[in-house]
């Protein structure tokens, strides 16, 4: 297992991202191709996992757009990620809130942590 | 052709500058010893024999102690025959990875992993019986008709039935080198690899 970490070493890029968890409230900028042109978009919305470790670790973001929930896997590791936003920090119980998915309006909220 | 051992050490993935994701397997690959050299005058052939991974004195038959010593080598775990180097290698010395420098794509044969008696489904990707109603009843996942009747009144050779699963010599064909490490021994290629992480593999031009 050593080999496996020196190799994911040599390709690891600088953690230069705020540590979030699930629950948490972030905007994601991500950079996109559209021919020869970079532009870059966000995604806000709540992260409900982490999953995976070292480079191959995944976030998701879940965001409401109108009625309907759209979800966003991002690579940690990805270089198409510009930077990522810390809007809100979330007080949730569990490390993968997916009961979220079927909450809808004010039970969806999410309580802000406190300090 | 012209070849190493090693062993798989486990998956990963890696971004390309395109900024794509990459799923790869890492594979620790020499250096192997060579071992015996085949030559057509004495074996009918040519070939080099090399041999990679540590085994213990006492596990080794006495033959092959011998064969060991005279290579100079402590006893090795497997051995395999290549031919067709662009270098000429005596007895005693050791290959490493540098032999694909030039190259982009490799092939790697490994032994998959066993995944014991298994029915027709798992093993030969059979469809089953397609409903769960209708008539049906405990037959869920069956073969079906094994073949016709009184003519040729017995089963054909060769009919895919369920058994052991697994375990057998599969190649992989042109995988894409993505970086070779020279001075930890290690290989990257693009794709996955079979058997289970610590298997050997021989990696072949």
């Amino acid at each position: 297992m050593d080999l496996m970490k020196y190799v994911e070493g040599e390709y690891a890029i600088e953690n230069k991202f705020p540590n979030f968890k699930s629950g948490d409230t972030i905007t994601v900028h991500y950079k996109i191709k559209e021919g020869n042109k970079e532009r870059i978009q966000q995604f806000k919305g709540v992260v409900i996992q982490r999953r995976g470790s070292g480079n191959t670790e995944t976030f998701t973001v879940r965001k409401m757009s109108g009625t309907f929930g759209t979800e966003r896997i991002f690579p940690i590791s990805s270089p198409n990620i510009d930077k990522i936003e810390m809007n809100k920090q979330g007080k949730v119980r569990r490390s993968r809130i997916f009961y979220l998915r079927g909450l809808q309006g004010k039970s969806a909220r999410i309580k802000e942590k406190r300090f | 052709m012209p070849g190493l051992i090693g062993k798989k050490v486990g998956m990963t993935s890696v971004f390309s500058a395109e900024g794509k994701n990459i799923p790869c397997t890492v594979l620790e690959v020499g250096p192997c010893v060579v071992t015996q050299v085949k030559t057509s005058e004495k074996d009918g052939y040519e070939a080099l024999q090399i041999g990679y991974g540590e085994k213990k004195e006492k596990h080794t038959v006495n033959a092959l102690k011998g064969h060991f010593k005279k290579a100079g080598t402590t006893p090795k775990r497997v051995l395999a025959e290549f031919s067709n180097y662009k270098d000429t290698w005596k007895v005693g010395d050791t290959l490493t990875l540098d032999i694909f420098n030039d190259d982009q794509w490799i092939d790697v044969t490994g032994t998959s992993k066993g995944k014991g008696f298994q029915g027709v489904v798992k093993r030969y990707n059979f469809r089953g019986v397609n409903d769960a109603t209708h008539g049906q009843h405990n037959r869920l996942r069956a073969p079906g008709s094994l073949g016709a009747s009184s003519d040729p009144s017995r089963v054909f050779k060769g009919m895919r039935m369920a058994g052991r699963t697994g375990g057998d010599k599969v190649k992989m064909l042109n995988l894409k080198i993505i970086k070779i490490d020279a001075e930890k021994n290690l290989l990257l290629v693009k794709g996955s690899v079979p058997g289970a992480k610590g298997s050997y593999i021989i990696v072949e031009k």
